[in-house]
């Protein structure tokens, strides 16, 4: 080959290579393991996960059949004693492996960035609930509202949201990390002591969702459970009322809820205690 | 110092190089009139004793901490065991990852061969600085004997994890003596590595051999010189954080502590601004022993070299400006910079890969079991460095953060790491006692430990992205998660099998010695130039250094490596260099 024919044939090559993952996207994508997300940004985290598991599967296939084929190809002789040719570099291959990550890694930051931008933006809320997280449970309220939710380890409490709104949540801690997790909604954020975190779920998929304490945070952190109950808006509007109205049960759970969060239990070393627990 | 000059081999005017092969076998410059027997392991300041004393003491660390992991994982296979508490539990996996990152990896790499080894590769008689280097080993014993002692004391060692995120390690949410050793440890061990980066970077400045330019250094020197230097950047910084802590606990500063005004998120800015350089502290030695393995069972010299050193520059240098991937999820940090900075170390980490595969292209390879480790290093680290890659996108973090999808990558990385120690155990353990290891056995242990570290981790990666946070004794809620963490346990335990294979090995080469010779693998670095075990002061001659392999050059004066492309011979090349 030429040396102008060849540099385009290279061209094409890194062309393809860095398409192929535009082109698989229009294909149906397997999940690769996670979650599809059931909201609005969970769906494009998910997205952005397929688009990096493509990329994987092809880089790192790549480098694994490399492997496979040097391995197998070069493997010496029996009673071959006579040396290979001592290579020891080759420039215009090694500069090509160092452009062609680059501009991978560009392409992989920039899809991040779309994708980070809308994951991490905050609307206008249609509606708001304030979460804290203490040791070891979780603190749910609805500010207007008088809606008020609380529960620890073996009592797991269950946040209740609306679907299809953009719902604000106001995450603190009363004492150490905890992490706010749902797999399901593709995301999780630290509560933290003394910082505010403010982020914005709009799920789509009414439903009951699984939620835990992702951050280490003492002795009962493999108990800090919590549900979330997402429920289309009229329910969610009925739901909503009936707790307005019920003001004794509202004022009972909101006493239990303070003591439970004033007096979030220390870590008990007694071994019998925590026993207890599992 | 008066060694350096009293080298023979390099004012010798014959320039096939040394008068003498027969090189230290009880001449004059080989013996030393020191202690002998236990006292010569307590008292040496030689860098040989105390690489070896560093290797044994960390390889039992290993032991230890892979013993807590079977704990782990054994627990881990019911969603309800109780076959610890939820207490010991967090004790359990805090002391797993305590002593495995903090008192073997870490010491193993940068402490054990690399002051067994680089004396030895720049043609050196010790460290710069021998009894500097002998308090590092004993405050890395002592370090490790309090780190140990928490379990002796009443409410048990400290429960917070490795990384001890405040408030968690306060005096009310950690009370006990159990916390306080695990920082007096941190502190000792922390000195230590201080300490042995100050030497290693001094003896690679000051103590090559004449002729040996910078970059006719071999990699893993090089690796050690750069390990060095981000010692110096990272550890200090994390010691000054342990004071604070200290401080916090026991004289009232408000430091880490909201009330008082203190900030805990400032821990984990100090401690992953330690924690992200250290994972190259901890990954560049392995990458330097892997690199001086592949060449000689390919029997190639290294493909790419200067572009090894520049990536391995790069990477220290990114490694800086990482650490925040690690709280992506405290809402806190700016996203964008630390994302591209991490996606920016896969390309210097994709050099070293395709390096290594252009080295055994065209070669001919031996599968010695030091070859395999550091092949099964390579695929191993290549699954981690991959899935870091997502780890890298905050999106991608958000929710795979605290999960066992986290734990699944790093330990892909660091069990990559220990393919590559025990690689360099395979390779150097014949320079380091004058006996082979058994390669039969040897070859159990790579593919127990190979396999076992894929049926580990792989389950991880799935189980994580159900949703499994990481530090959980127990997961009532979630049973489907347990097929996949049995089958973890079961990578877990086939890990454990191959480490008494290793010790079945070591005890096997003693009670039946095959005797190793000076140069058992053709290697072409300087170490493999001298006898095996080396001489108290390492050398009584040593070759003309023209390249970066003089060993080999020496042995094969007719096969020169080929220079940039063309078929210029390296001593040509050399040449220039230096006019």
């Amino acid at each position: 080959m030429k040396p102008a024919q060849q540099r385009r044939s290279r061209r094409r090559a890194i062309l393809l290579a860095l398409s192929a993952p535009l082109i698989l996207a229009g294909c149906q994508l397997p999940s690769f393991g996670a979650y599809g997300g059931v909201s609005k940004a969970g769906t494009d985290t998910f997205k952005l996960w397929q688009g990096f598991s493509v990329a994987a599967v092809i880089i790192g296939g790549f480098t694994f059949l490399l492997m496979i084929y040097v391995i197998v190809r070069y493997r010496a002789k029996k009673k071959d004693t006579s040396l290979p040719k001592q290579t020891q570099y080759n420039i215009p291959l090694e500069i090509l492996y160092t452009i062609v990550p680059i501009l991978v890694v560009i392409g992989l930051f920039a899809a991040t960035v779309v994708v980070e931008n809308k994951v991490v933006a905050n609307p206008t809320p249609q509606a708001t609930i304030n979460v804290t997280a203490f040791q070891w449970g979780w603190k749910f309220t609805y500010p207007g509202h008088k809606a008020y939710i609380v529960g620890q380890t073996t009592q797991t409490p269950t946040m209740v949201m609306p679907a299809d709104q953009d719902v604000r949540i106001n995450l603190r801690s009363a004492d150490v990390v905890h992490g706010f997790y749902v797999p399901r909604f593709n995301f999780s954020r630290y509560a933290q002591p003394g910082l505010l975190n403010v982020f914005t779920f709009n799920i789509t998929k009414p439903g009951l969702y699984k939620g835990q304490c992702a951050q280490l945070c003492g002795l009962y952190h493999s108990l800090m459970y919590f549900n979330v109950r997402v429920l289309p808006t009229d329910e969610y509007d009925a739901w909503m009322a009936k707790q307005d109205a019920n003001t004794s049960i509202v004022n009972a759970a909101a006493q239990s809820g303070a003591v439970a969060a004033q007096i979030s239990p220390r870590v008990p070393t007694n071994r019998a205690q925590s026993q207890g627990a599992n | 110092m008066t060694d350096l000059i009293e080298r023979p081999t390099t004012s010798t005017p014959d320039e096939g190089g040394p008068s003498s092969v027969d090189h230290g076998h009880h001449d004059d410059h080989g013996e030393h009139h020191g202690p002998s027997g236990i006292l010569k392991w307590l008292t040496s300041t030689d860098h040989k004793v105390i690489g070896i004393n560093y290797t044994v003491t960390s390889i039992v660390m290993m032991v230890i901490g892979g013993a807590f992991a079977e704990v782990i994982r054994a627990q881990l296979v019911s969603p309800t065991s109780t076959l610890v508490t939820l207490q010991q539990y967090n004790q359990l996996f805090t002391m797993h990852g305590s002593v495995m990152i903090y008192l073997f990896v870490g010491p193993f790499a940068f402490a054990g061969l690399a002051n067994y080894l680089v004396p030895l590769q720049v043609g050196a008689p010790d460290m710069a600085f021998p009894r500097l280097n002998a308090l590092s080993y004993w405050l890395y014993l002592t370090g490790s004997l309090t780190m140990i002692l928490g379990f002796f004391v009443s409410g048990g060692p400290a429960a917070f994890g490795w990384v001890g995120y405040a408030p968690l390690t306060s005096a009310i949410n950690a009370p006990g003596a159990g916390a306080d050793l695990w920082i007096g440890a941190l502190m000792l061990t922390g000195f230590s590595a201080i300490f042995s980066g100050v030497n290693l970077i001094a003896t690679i400045f000051y103590l090559r051999a004449p002729g040996m330019t910078l970059f006719r250094m071999p990699i893993f020197t090089w690796n050690m010189l750069v390990t060095g230097i981000l010692i110096l950047l990272a550890f200090p910084v994390l010691t000054a954080g342990l004071i604070m802590l200290y401080c916090d606990r026991h004289f009232g500063t408000h430091i880490f502590e909201v009330q008082g005004g203190g900030v805990p998120l400032l821990w984990q800015h100090i401690f992953w601004f330690w924690g992200h350089p250290e994972v190259y502290i901890l990954a560049l030695p392995f990458f330097g022993m892997v690199t001086e393995i592949i060449p000689v069972f390919s029997k190639k010299p290294l493909f790419g070299y200067k572009g090894m050193v520049f990536a391995t520059l790069t990477i220290a240098a990114l490694s800086l400006g990482v650490w925040a991937h690690h709280m992506f999820t405290t809402g806190a940090v700016l996203l964008p910079f630390f994302s591209i900075m991490s996606l920016l170390i896969a390309v210097p980490t994709g050099i070293k890969i395709f390096n290594w595969i252009g080295t055994m292209w065209g070669g001919k390879l031996h599968f010695s079991t030091a070859m395999l480790m550091a092949i099964g290093f390579v695929a191993t680290f290549l699954i981690g460095g991959i899935t870091g890659i997502y780890l890298a996108s905050p999106p991608l973090d958000f929710f795979t953060h605290d999960t066992y999808f986290v734990i699944a990558h790093f330990h892909s990385v660091v069990m990559a790491l220990t393919m590559g120690a025990f690689a360099g155990i395979y390779f150097w353990f014949p320079k380091i006692t004058g006996k082979m290891l058994h390669e039969g056995w040897g070859k159990w242990q790579f593919w127990t430990l190979f396999i076992g570290t894929q049926v580990f981790t792989l389950p991880g990666y799935l189980v994580g992205l159900h949703g499994m946070p990481r530090r959980m004794a127990v997961y009532p809620n979630n049973p489907s998660w347990q097929t996949l963490n049995q089958w973890e346990s079961v990578g877990a335990l086939l890990i454990g099998i191959s480490t008494l294979l290793f010790v079945v090995n070591v005890v096997a080469s003693y009670r039946k010695p095959i005797v190793a010779g000076d140069n058992p693998w053709d290697a072409s670095a300087l170490e493999w130039f001298t006898s095996s075990p080396p001489p108290h002061h390492n050398f009584t001659s040593l070759p003309p250094i023209r390249s970066e392999r003089p060993v080999w050059d020496y042995n094969h004066p007719d096969a020169p490596a080929l220079g940039h492309g063309h078929h210029e011979p390296a001593a040509t090349a050399a040449e220039k260099v230096e006019a």
